[in-house]
């Protein structure tokens, strides 16, 4: 374990007006040994944290389309920046619609192609694991976490759609069904450097026996914690 | 102190209306429930149903090129995405 480390991975949350799930994930942080840090949508102080958690839930309350308005709060100014210079940043659900918005990740939501929302839990496949998020999954791992989103369907032109293909962009693909109408089954992507990554479903609840289907998403946060301490565990 | 008649020239506003669509080759569920819907309610004559969206911009003054460009620039920033809609910007007479 990492504990002997000099301090734990600080990974901020952001909370927008009406995010859901900023509690799960600052708790998924902790289970998974890390140090969650708060952050509010109008301070756009990142408090230095190590990595960001975009939540899940209904950010401005999905007004315009979902996710374009926090685009705009003062802690994505800061976010979108630290993604550039290779902070590791996780959106699930509304935060992955907020990077896509950002244009740090490509393509866009849209409405699920039956209208329904949509809420169960669902089998993934691991497609790529050389991200700051999914690092220590494998290749092919097939993992089982909750989706629930009413505008989760994955949509990008032919082209981005067989480059993401092409350059191991696809992170995460649905298997045993697709809820919601995405391209190709996507469920996750990454950007060129691996250390943004937006996925739909949501491994913040999937850390605990007594709650989650299984707890096959802590991985997704022991991985990047993994990752940040790597450096103070060669030099310890 | 300015004078009413001052004040209300002060206040001239213009409209410009954003009209946004979802792209042609975008899936539109809302549309598609309200064509179904429409045809249960017996208009039967209805092939499809896209829905958008109508931003009314209104401007302090009147509209000159650079208010346009303005307009244009929030259309392309925030009121449309143009990965899956495409907008169109005009000036309300």
């Amino acid at each position: 374990m990492h504990s002997s480390a000099a301090r734990s991975a600080r990974v901020g949350v952001v909370t927008f007006p009406g995010s859901l799930d900023d509690g799960d994930a600052a708790r998924a942080v902790r289970i998974a040994g890390g140090e969650p840090v708060r952050l509010w949508h109008r301070d756009k102080d990142l408090h230095g944290v190590d990595a960001v958690v975009l939540p899940g839930g209904f950010s401005y309350g999905d007004y315009l389309r979902c996710g374009a308005i926090a685009r705009f709060s003062p802690v994505m100014g800061s976010i979108i920046a630290g993604a550039g210079r290779g902070l590791p940043v996780l959106g699930i659900c509304n935060g992955f619609q907020v990077l896509c918005e950002s244009h740090l990740l490509p393509g866009a939501l849209i409405r699920n192609d039956h209208r329904h929302f949509v809420c169960r839990d669902q089998w993934l496949r691991v497609e790529n694991v050389d991200t700051s998020w999914t690092q220590d999954l494998r290749m092919g791992q097939e993992i089982l976490v909750p989706v629930k989103n009413g505008e989760g369907g994955y949509i990008a032109d032919p082209e981005t759609l067989e480059w993401l293909e092409t350059l191991g962009r696809i992170v995460f693909r649905y298997i045993n069904g697709n809820p919601n109408g995405s391209r190709d089954d996507i469920a996750g992507i990454r950007n060129e450097a691996g250390n943004v990554v937006g996925m739909m479903p949501h491994p913040e609840h999937a850390v605990e026996e007594l709650t989650g289907p299984s707890v096959d998403g802590l991985v997704v946060f022991t991985s990047v914690l993994g990752g940040l301490l790597a450096p103070s565990m060669v030099t310890a | 102190m300015s004078t009413p008649a001052e004040r209300s020239e002060a206040r001239v506003t213009s409209r410009v209306v954003v009209d946004v669509m979802p792209k042609p080759e975008i899936l539109d569920p809302q549309g598609q429930a309200i064509q179904k819907a429409l045809g249960r309610m017996g208009f039967a004559a209805v092939s499809a149903v896209r829905q958008g969206k109508r931003f009314e911009v209104e401007i302090d003054g009147e509209v000159d090129a650079a208010a346009l460009a303005q307009v244009e620039q929030m259309a392309e920033t925030l009121l449309a995405n143009t990965v899956i809609e495409e907008f169109v910007v005009r000036v309300e007479q």
